[in-house]
């Protein structure tokens, strides 16, 4: 789960990584007010939105005076940023983070990450403040250093000290820099954080050490004992279908293409999408049903599906190991029943309960196309779309 | 031969009592497998499918003799499970449980530093040697036995390749799901050396998702120390970056973990990669034919 920048500064606040004073504004009258009450000589207007760079599609602004706030708040508030992890869609603002600039000496980058090679979390940091990490590591990765950090004593001090060293923070600023380090990886661990980066940090004039952006992403599968971060999602940031989906357990994720796909498993839901692409087809969306899905999330997924007016025509692929056949037969001709079926469907049913499946399909007197194989199916589905 | 579990294997299953755990109990009891206990705390005395549930791993090992446990514990308990059953000294344990939140797995990784214990997944569909031993949630009777061996980062998807396998009339000497988070206990180049030393194994398929490096450092393993030949699949070709498609692992992030940089280097390192997941078999096969080893892995 991703949430929102002035929501990642909160939480870092808690665990002492020191932030610049803002305040989030969902009007251009909050926005006023907020800057009134910063007081501040510059005031940065920062679009909040759950994408990277903002501030190259025109999202982040310094204002010198209260009028500008007020004409930053007013041009960006409603703006569609399209941005290079928007996609051509781009995202409207409706919310601002109103911030008070600061007197920046030099751009850093620290992140937390987990480490899959080594099964553990990882800091790091590099100079190249500013610039995204991913081009860094391509062009200069000797400027990225990392700790991988033992989870029995955390990060340690002289793991922080000799980052900071590394990426050369002045001595008198080096207790600070560390300080932020440590508040980072424990907010990191204690909230349960797939991602936690901060490009830039920032020493300043007046000798703090700050992160002037944050990004936090969240392990969903933690979100059970987190209930504050889960507080902070901001449903305006996801597809509507896959909250939707969400509310079953199901996962799901909207693509472009016009072939709804239903599928148990992941690698199998990946799997059919790729051979939809590799016979020509489009697929609408990801689904996996899950292993332990009912009827009822069965007949949920299929409502959604159905749902999207882009698709023409539906794929069921099931390889039943958890998941029973007839579960899945069952749902899809409760949804049928319940929203009615004008497009095609073709059905690939195998695995455990593969027999009771078939007949309950049979027996429903639905226009259902069998499929043998998952190629069958995705050749069969391809062609009666087109 | 085969890997890790065989005809001679006592397994304990842990979160017996609850609904998954009972179905599959019986599926597997039904395939032969060797269950002697259950457990789940306060249910000890108890009985499922005719076996004996105790309140601890430690308990049911002592009575039972057991050396292998599978966990079906939901997911805010299951990390816990894991320790529990690597104290208790199990040489292998499999949890099928999914959702296991990151830190628990990075906390049960450094606990496991040194054990004896093989833990496979989480969140995979367990291993099974067909006609001996079936220990997790695959339907067994898409299984042969035979002298492929499989392993798999997605359960669904091992079973759509033993099931082109069967079909064909190639059997598996052990099917192995190591499962789709992105910390796991059993990693692609484990299971390959396991295969590569194992007698009965002939060749090896190797079925691989976005997301993570593991599919590369388990091809240029293959380059250097492979004796047999390996055929592979990667899934999520199509997927867009930055979404995670429904595994945890399965994450494209900062431009790492593609399929097509995957296949490229599996190619390199002279892995025979299917086009699709529907002729997985068929390249296993072609392989096979290549190699002069069709008669030998052809079981009928």
């Amino acid at each position: 789960m991703n949430i929102h920048e002035y929501q990642g500064k909160e939480v870092l606040r808690n665990y002492g990584v020191k932030v610049p004073n803002g305040y989030v504004a969902y009007t251009v009258d909050e926005a006023m007010e907020a800057a009134k009450k910063l007081g501040s000589s510059v005031t940065v207007v920062k679009a909040q939105i759950h994408a990277g760079g903002r501030g190259k599609a025109g999202g982040v602004k310094v204002a010198k005076s209260l009028d500008e706030v007020r004409t930053y708040a007013d041009e960006i508030l409603g703006k569609v940023l399209v941005t290079h992890q928007t996609g051509p869609e781009g995202k409207e603002v409706k919310r601002l983070l109103i911030e008070e600039g600061c007197d920046i000496k030099k751009e850093y980058y620290v992140g937390v990450v987990l480490d899959r090679a080594t099964s553990r979390v990882v800091m790091m940091a590099s100079e190249e403040g500013g610039t995204e990490i991913e081009e860094v590591a391509a062009k200069t990765p000797e400027k990225i250093f990392k700790e991988v950090i033992d989870p029995v004593v955390g990060l340690t001090g002289y793991q922080a000290r000799r980052l900071a060293f590394h990426i050369n923070i002045p001595d008198e600023l080096l207790s600070k820099a560390v300080k932020f380090m440590m508040g980072l990886y424990q907010a990191f661990v204690e909230k349960d954080c797939s991602i936690a980066e901060i490009n830039p940090l920032v020493t300043t004039g007046d000798g703090e050490v700050l992160a002037l952006d944050a990004k936090l992403n969240f392990d969903d599968n933690a979100l059970y004992r987190q209930k504050d971060i889960m507080a902070l999602r901001d449903l305006d940031e996801e597809d509507e279908k896959e909250i939707e989906a969400s509310k079953y357990d199901l996962s799901y994720i909207s693509l472009d293409g016009n072939i709804g796909c239903m599928v148990n498993g992941a690698g199998l839901a990946m799997s059919t999408m790729d051979i939809i692409k590799h016979y020509g087809g489009d697929p609408a969306n990801f689904l996996d049903v899950g292993g332990g899905a009912t009827a009822e999330k069965v007949t949920e997924a299929f409502k959604i599906i159905l749902s999207d007016p882009n698709v023409k025509g539906i794929f069921v692929n099931i390889f039943g190991g958890i998941m029973k056949c007839d579960v899945i037969a069952e749902g899809v001709v409760e949804a049928t029943k319940q929203v009615g079926l004008e497009i095609p469907l073709v059905v690939r049913l195998e695995g455990t309960n593969v027999d009771l499946g078939k007949k309950i399909l049979e027996e429903s007197k639905l226009n259902i196309t069998s499929a043998d194989s998952m190629a069958d199916g995705a050749q069969k589905i391809v062609s009666m779309v087109k | 031969m085969s890997v890790y579990v065989n005809k001679d294997t006592k397994v304990i299953v842990q979160g017996i009592t609850g609904g998954t755990a009972r179905f599959h109990t019986k599926q597997m009891l039904e395939y032969g497998t060797k269950i002697v206990g259950g457990v789940t705390p306060k249910k000890g005395g108890t009985e499922v499918e005719g076996v004996p549930v105790f309140n601890t791993v430690q308990e049911a090992v002592e009575k039972t003799g057991a050396n292998a446990s599978v966990i079906y514990v939901p997911a805010p308990f299951a990390a816990d499970a894991i320790l529990e059953a690597v104290d208790a000294e199990l040489d292998l344990v499999i949890c099928i449980t999914e959702h296991i939140p990151v830190m628990d797995m990075v906390k049960v990784k450094r606990y496991m530093e040194g054990k004896k214990t093989r833990l496979v997944g989480p969140n995979c569909p367990g291993v099974i040697t067909p006609e001996e031993c079936k220990i997790g949630i695959m339907p067994g009777y898409i299984h042969k036995k035979g002298h492929i061996g499989v392993v798999s980062r997605s359960g669904t998807l091992t079973y759509e390749a033993v099931h082109q396998l069967s079909t064909s009339g190639y059997g598996q000497t052990t099917a192995v799901g190591i499962g789709g988070d992105p910390v796991n206990g059993t990693n692609f180049i484990d299971v390959l050396q396991a295969f590569n030393e194992d007698p009965e194994t002939e060749a090896v398929i190797m079925i691989g998702e976005i997301g993570g490096t593991a599919e590369e450092e388990a091809a240029e393993w293959v380059k250097a120390n492979m004796k047999k030949p390996v055929v592979g699949f990667i899934g999520g070709a199509t997927a867009p970056p930055g979404k995670r498609m429904g595994h945890a692992g399965a994450i494209i992030s900062g431009g790492k973990g593609t399929a097509d940089e995957k296949i490229r280097i599996m190619r390199e390192c002279g892995i025979a990669v299917a086009d699709t997941p529907a002729v997985m078999g068929e390249t296993m096969i072609q392989v096979l034919k290549e190699r002069g080893l069709d008669e030998k892995c052809k079981t009928h």
